[in-house]
């Protein structure tokens, strides 16, 4: 097996997108650039319709880019997809279980087709998940179906696990027991994560790096921390005729009278000089939620498209 | 498995120095004696559900600050040099001054007017303690 380097770090990659585009007749995914290193979980955020599953789908070979370089696991995908697959979990929400069989029944079937299935492993998720073997397919609720389907993905123990919007829907509880497990697999580090969702509480806890998508483009990429020291929210009083200096990374997003509140994104420990003028007193610099900052984002990328 | 410490989201500090100011806590009122073994990143990061990333950025900055070591291929250990607990204690200190004071240099206040709200908070918690 051939093994990739990511350029910058030196550290190996368990999957890679280069510069790739796929157009469809009203959506289309652009230069997407993504890397993920192996022994890492990489989070995904986008809205509804950005082009998250989209993207996962092209990751897994299943829908064929028009340009670009997809690798997984040290394998073009287009030329040996058959080969890295063995190795790659993937969960999407279109996926369905059997419904008039039972969790025990899919157990044995996907056991029959991967020589790499724990059963011991899959024991323990069926406990620790609070699933029953014998229950039928047809009478599990979202959250089961949900856990079930993971129970099958993990207990195969892939290399590469590509999960689409996996806690969409779920309850703080069931989140919870999906998000524990998840970190348990990486408590292994040749296992490697890639994990979507429109909701950033769900992933900025246990993501190495956060990419937020929109309509089809990478917008930012960094980890929750680098985010949250990166980005600020400025409250100050100025006149209401103010107008915020041109300086890059700093955005109004609401005035009311004379109270301006702006976002920074290139905060490093200190606001723009430009700021300190007279007639302008800064209340207060405050840090922002990581839900605050893709929304900034996303609102940013979008007014840069139109101009 | 590692309830020494508490994660919160909705902290607003960034969460590796929600874990640097636990690890130095439980030093400083001697929980973690020197010598004691800590969790390796992996094992830390998937009990309290957070990214390794952040967990290792936690570790280094306690390494470059002094207060554990870590060996090649042995995992980290609280590091034992005498005086370790106040320099923590005074570290801690230190970094709220900081703040406070660049707080103060944001919203434009001069030295003189810091130093006589500093005199000011003095008296009032002293009096608020008695």
């Amino acid at each position: 097996m051939t093994t990739e380097l990511d350029s910058s770090t030196g550290t190996e990659l368990a999957a890679s997108m280069i510069d790739v585009s796929k157009s469809y007749k009203h959506f289309k995914l652009e230069n997407i650039h993504l890397s993920v290193q192996r022994g890492t979980v990489a989070g995904l955020i986008g809205p509804n319709g950005a082009g998250k599953s989209t993207t996962m789908r092209i990751l897994m070979g299943l829908v064929q880019p028009d340009t670009g370089t997809v690798t997984a696991l040290g394998k073009s995908i287009s030329s040996s997809e058959a080969a890295a697959k063995q190795d790659i979990g993937y969960f999407s929400d279109d996926m369905q279980l059997y419904k008039p069989e039972s969790i025990g029944w899919h157990m044995q079937f996907v056991r029959s087709l991967y020589p790499t299935w724990d059963e011991a492993y899959a024991t323990q998720l069926l406990d620790r998940f609070g699933l029953i073997s014998h229950q039928i397919a047809k009478g599990l609720s979202h959250g089961q179906r949900v856990k079930a389907m993971l129970l099958l993905i993990l207990a195969r123990r892939p290399k590469l696990l590509i999960l689409d919007e996996p806690t969409n829907g779920l309850d703080p509880v069931a989140k919870h027991e999906i998000l524990t497990e998840l970190m348990r697999v990486v408590e292994d580090d040749s296992r490697t994560i890639l994990y979507s969702s429109h909701n950033t509480q769900d992933v900025e806890q246990i993501s190495d790096s956060i990419t937020f998508i929109d309509r089809g483009r990478v917008i930012a990429s960094s980890n929750r921390d680098e985010f949250l020291e990166k980005w600020k929210r400025i409250k100050l009083h100025a006149p209401e005729t103010w107008k915020a200096p041109d300086v890059e990374g700093l955005r109004l997003e609401s005035c009311h009278r004379n109270l301006h509140v702006l976002s920074f994104s290139q905060f490093r420990d200190q606001v723009p000089t430009q700021l300190h003028e007279p007639g302008v007193v800064i209340e207060a610099v405050d840090t922002m939620t990581l839900e605050e900052i893709f929304v900034s984002s996303v609102m940013r990328g979008r007014e840069g498209s139109q101009s | 498995m590692h309830s020494w410490i508490t994660i919160s989201l909705g902290d607003p500090r960034p969460l590796y120095l929600q874990v640097i100011e636990q690890v130095k806590r439980r030093v400083a009122v001697g929980d973690l004696p020197p010598g004691t073994e800590l969790p390796s990143i992996r094992e830390l990061a998937a009990g309290l559900k957070i990214s390794v990333i952040t967990i290792k950025r936690a570790y280094l900055e306690l390494e470059r600050d002094g207060v554990i070591a870590t060996r090649q291929g042995k995992g980290s250990v609280v590091a034992d040099r005498p005086g370790l607990q106040a320099s923590i204690q005074e570290g801690e200190m230190l970094g709220h001054l900081k703040q406070a004071v660049s707080l103060g240099l944001l919203l434009g206040k001069s030295k003189t007017e810091m130093q006589r709200r500093i005199a000011e908070v003095y008296e009032q918690t002293q009096k608020g303690g008695k």
